[in-house]
């Protein structure tokens, strides 16, 4: 397990990736998961979709919703793991908190390509 | 008693109780607490989809349309369907732990739980108004 002093600092980023995502996710999800794609809304063309990921402001937002929704899987999917199946390793920590690192950086260089 | 026997009494005292694995098919409230949690699962399942797009997007007009060709397929669409239950469910859940969780003060005076969740639904709102208009927006 992480150390105990570090969990406050967990927690912050985990419920600060619980509110972005629930704020944010149901309308991107709706959209891009079930309207565009059942035809009920005519999706935005490529030139669009361009020039709102070019905005800087956007491209921030959806940095800091990533990695922090990410931080958010890794710190409940670890207590998912530990409450519910009784999991508790040091491996589970690293591959968690690995994992949201990891997909952190390929999100900022992803957006980066889009500029 | 020999010394190398305990008391059974004892023993209850000093161990913990065994837990069973799936505890939380016990009860309805431990089940939906499960559910909760495995939220998280479809919100990483989401930042992969939307990576997936944002790449698709940088690399093209021809990218971009393959994806929404890929996103209508049955098993993507049947997988976002299930991952909008459950980030509707993240999203109710979350907010209504906030009353909890936020002590806001105005003055001396604790700001009502009411207003505090009024807050976080007004701000949904107004989030999921603003990535329309950016979208769908003329």
């Amino acid at each position: 397990m992480v150390r105990q002093h570090s969990e406050p600092y967990l927690w912050l980023l985990f419920s600060a990736g619980g509110v972005l995502s629930a704020m944010l996710m149901p309308s991107l999800l709706l959209l891009f998961g079930i309207a565009f794609p059942l035809g009920w809304v005519r999706p935005p063309t490529h030139e669009r979709m361009l020039a709102v990921l070019a905005n800087p402001l956007t491209r921030l937002v959806f940095l800091g919703l990533c990695v922090l929704s990410l931080v958010h899987w890794a710190h409940r999917f670890r207590h998912t793991l530990h409450d519910g199946l009784r999991l508790a390793h040091p491996m589970i920590t690293a591959l968690c908190y690995g994992a949201a690192v990891a997909g952190s950086a390929l999100a900022a260089y992803l957006l980066w390509q889009v500029a | 008693m020999s010394p190398g026997q305990v008391q059974p009494e004892y023993r209850q005292r000093v161990l913990p109780p065994r837990v069973s694995t799936l505890w939380w098919l016990g009860k309805g409230t431990y089940f939906a607490f499960i559910l909760r949690e495995l939220s998280c699962v479809f919100v990483a399942w989401f930042v992969a989809y939307l990576l997936l797009l944002v790449r698709a997007v940088s690399q093209g007009d021809a990218s971009y349309q393959e994806f929404l060709a890929w996103s209508a397929t049955t098993p993507i669409l049947l997988l976002n369907l299930v991952s909008f239950l459950f980030l509707i469910f993240h999203t109710v859940t979350f907010f209504d732990a906030a009353p909890r969780a936020m002590v806001m003060k105005v003055g001396r005076n604790r700001v009502p739980g009411r207003v505090v969740l009024a807050g976080h639904y007004a701000g949904w709102a107004a989030a999921s108004a603003i990535v329309c208009w950016l979208l769908l927006g003329a």
